[in-house]
């Protein structure tokens, strides 16, 4: 009896849903339940917290009070929830948000498995995500739709910064030392196809879970390609451990480890002492120019510390969300889409983006290395340009991606 | 020379790595099976003291200039310190309850110095520099070895060592093995046994710290370093017979050799090999190589 009643329950909770569902797409003109809501998905516990996190919420937020926080007397609200680093949670996540609490955007996305989930998503309940801190190229390929877009940078940018350059400087055989999940294998495939294309040659890889500590066996493996160039596909902690156990076991010098993802805040910690030389291709720097030390030192009063690129493209993305809404009158997710893929972004972070039909922003990226720790003369004062790579080549060329929306 | 398409070279390389990685393991479990053998507890939290031990090493260093030789003496001190509070506190309210809530306690002891160090600390850690004395390397002809990881070998085998003499053959030991056996006649014999219980987390997650600092100059000191390390460190001490610190020992040494070896052969399935091990065990002896079973 118990279950019969529990089951009817289901169904008419079920139904429910369903009904509210389709009474939200019915009232689709002006601005649905009367608020914006903006979810920032990240990773508020685990390896990426450094990356993403709190600071990603914090961004969203500094750009929705900068907006004013309303548009047009409708307020503007900022959630936030943890993805865990597991693409169902994600997903679900995503699906909750979308359904059932208003979110007409969600933003930043740390984690290439979780961002892929939540594109997906994004395309199935048509409204927008917004990819910041993760690279998968599957965002404006094989998930691309007019609701997703990646923001900040991707595998292709960080290939042919980072990777290309370091092949033009003749490091002819590769080994990776890979993140095994979504991430690392884009990432590894992406320098591999820079490399082969330069003549160079990929000679192993060597793939390990996300969030490993020990890397001395795969120092080994490195060791015995005798490739002169460790290419290390991870980010964060993983990328920081990879590159302690490289210098360990005495990998460098006849070997050259390449950081293919490097953060600011990678940087920080691993100290300049062991982190000088590095190249890094980031799309932005705090100490780049008056607007971006502007918008750090406000970022650094609220956080305690300094934006990196996922963190600025955070706050951009979100004003350029919140201009396309006030530009299409409405949050009708397919105007305002028409609206972000054909209004240009200039700010602290963008000079001229755009974004392609594809979802694709475009905008330079910039190659950067660590300096000395003599040469550093205040605090974070970290990184040196080395050169400016323009977004057209930085990006992958339209006519390679895979995009449905591109067919006609 | 190759051994199935491999250079023996790597083989002993990873052998040696294996064997490294397995005095980890072994300090690890020998702490774990030390509590479960006593307390009848399945700490959880035992990575989190892991943990601990290498963010006091940090703390130390930076805030109070202590350096590393010290710290290795002081962390598991501190921690064993931050045990017994914990214990006397907390764990002895569980003793007599179904064993999920002493592993729910532990397993949000956990959760709450995760947190606390993510945020103090942020996610990506901090580095905790190699002592001077041990920062060159030993070239073994097949490969270069950190003096540093020898020193860890040498240490883990030594506490062990020391550990198994404390609990085979003096009277605290004795002590301590009339307790796990027969609580209340230790008792009866005027014998303070919370006090030993107490002593006994203490100097498990003593145990714990002491890897901790091993691990510091090695590993970033990161609020997540221990989350990965208990879990392979759980299926060593089942693996072995819980409670058995021989069997601790051993096998700790001996997965840390298997897994070296699975990531020159097939590295994706190196996180995995050790429960592909522990399932295998069980079935043919569900008390572990060296568990004895009950009664």
């Amino acid at each position: 009896m118990q279950t019969r009643k529990t089951l009817i329950t289901t169904v008419l909770a079920a139904a429910g849903v369903g009904l509210g569902g389709m009474s939200g797409a019915a009232a689709s003109t002006g601005f649905s339940d009367d608020v914006v809501r903006i979810g920032v998905l990240t990773d508020m516990s685990g390896i990426y917290t450094d990356l993403s996190g709190e600071a990603a919420v914090e961004a969203v937020r500094m750009a929705v009070e900068d907006f004013g926080g309303e548009l047009n007397g409708t307020p503007i609200e900022v959630i936030y929830a943890d993805h865990r680093n597991d693409p169902s949670v994600g997903a679900s996540r995503a699906r909750e948000w979308y359904e059932s609490d208003g979110v007409d955007m969600i933003n930043d996305l740390s984690n290439s498995g979780v961002a892929q989930a939540v594109a997906g998503v994004a395309k199935e309940q048509q409204r927008h995500a917004i990819v910041n801190s993760s690279s998968t190229l599957a965002i404006t390929n094989e998930h691309c739709s007019p609701y997703a877009t990646h923001y900040t940078y991707d595998a292709h940018s960080l290939a042919h910064g980072t990777g290309k350059s370091i092949v033009e400087e003749g490091g002819e055989t590769w080994f990776f030392l890979t993140v095994d999940f979504a991430f690392g294998h884009g990432l590894e495939e992406a320098v591999s196809e820079v490399v082969r294309n330069a003549g160079g040659q990929v000679v192993g890889a060597a793939r390990h879970p996300l969030d490993t500590t020990d890397f001395s066996s795969y120092a080994l493996q490195a060791q015995a390609s005798q490739a002169e160039i460790i290419g290390i596909a991870s980010t964060g902690a993983d990328a920081i451990n990879a590159i302690n156990s490289l210098a360990e076991f005495g990998v460098t010098p006849d070997q050259q480890p390449a950081a293919l993802l490097l953060w600011f805040d990678d940087v920080d910690s691993l100290g300049l002492e062991a982190a000088q030389g590095l190249l890094l291709t980031n799309a932005f720097y705090w100490d780049a120019d008056e607007d971006t030390r502007a918008f750090s030192e406000r970022f650094y009063e609220r956080t305690g510390r300094m934006p990196n690129m996922a963190h600025a493209g955070n706050y951009s993305s979100t004003m350029h969300y919140l201009n396309s809404v006030q530009a299409a009158g409405t949050d009708d997710p397919d105007a305002v889409s028409e609206k972000m893929r054909s209004m240009e972004i200039n700010d602290f972070f963008a000079d001229g983006g755009y974004i392609r039909p594809n979802g694709r922003m475009v905008h330079d990226q910039y190659m950067w290395e660590v300096k000395a720790p003599g040469e550093s003369e205040y605090d974070y004062d970290y990184m040196e340009l080395v050169s400016t790579i323009p977004g057209e080549e930085a990006f992958q060329p339209l006519e390679e991606s895979t995009c449905y929306l591109l067919d006609d | 020379m190759d051994l199935f398409g491999v250079p023996i070279q790597a083989l002993l390389g990873q052998l040696m790595l294996g064997i490294v990685n397995g005095s980890f393991y072994a300090v690890l479990s020998l702490g774990l099976a030390i509590i479960f053998g006593v307390l009848k507890i399945v700490n959880f939290a035992h990575g989190a003291f892991f943990m601990l031990g290498a963010f006091v090493a940090f703390m130390a260093g930076s805030y109070l200039g202590i350096d590393y030789w010290a710290a290795l003496l002081i962390a598991p001190l501190v921690v064993a310190g931050i045990g017994m509070l914990f214990e006397y506190l907390f764990l002895r309210r569980v003793y007599g309850l179904d064993p999920i809530y002493g592993l729910l306690l532990t397993f949000s002891l956990v959760l709450v110095l995760e947190g606390g160090f993510r945020v103090a600390f942020g996610s990506s850690g901090q580095a905790y520099a190699t002592p001077e004395a041990l920062r060159g390397a030993i070239n073994l002809g097949f490969m270069i070895l950190p003096e540093y990881r020898a020193f860890v070998v040498a240490a883990s085998v030594t506490v062990c060592l020391a550990t198994w003499y404390v609990i085979e053959r003096t009277r605290l030991g004795a002590y301590l093995r009339a307790a796990t056996e027969r609580s209340e006649l230790t008792g009866a014999f005027g014998i303070n046994v919370p006090l030993l219980v107490t002593l006994t987390y203490g100097a498990g997650v003593g145990l714990a710290a002491f890897a901790g600092v091993l691990a510091a100059p090695i590993f970033h000191v990161n609020p997540s370093m221990g989350s990965t390390l208990v879990i392979i460190v759980f299926a060593v001490v089942v693996i072995g017979g819980l409670g058995s610190i021989f069997g601790a020992v051993v096998t700790g040494l001996g997965l840390g050799i298997v897994e070296g070896f699975t990531r020159v052969f097939y590295s994706e399935f190196s996180s995995t090999i050790v429960f592909l091990v522990m399932v295998l065990v069980l079935l043919v002896r569900p008390a572990g190589l060296f568990g004895r079973t009950e009664g």
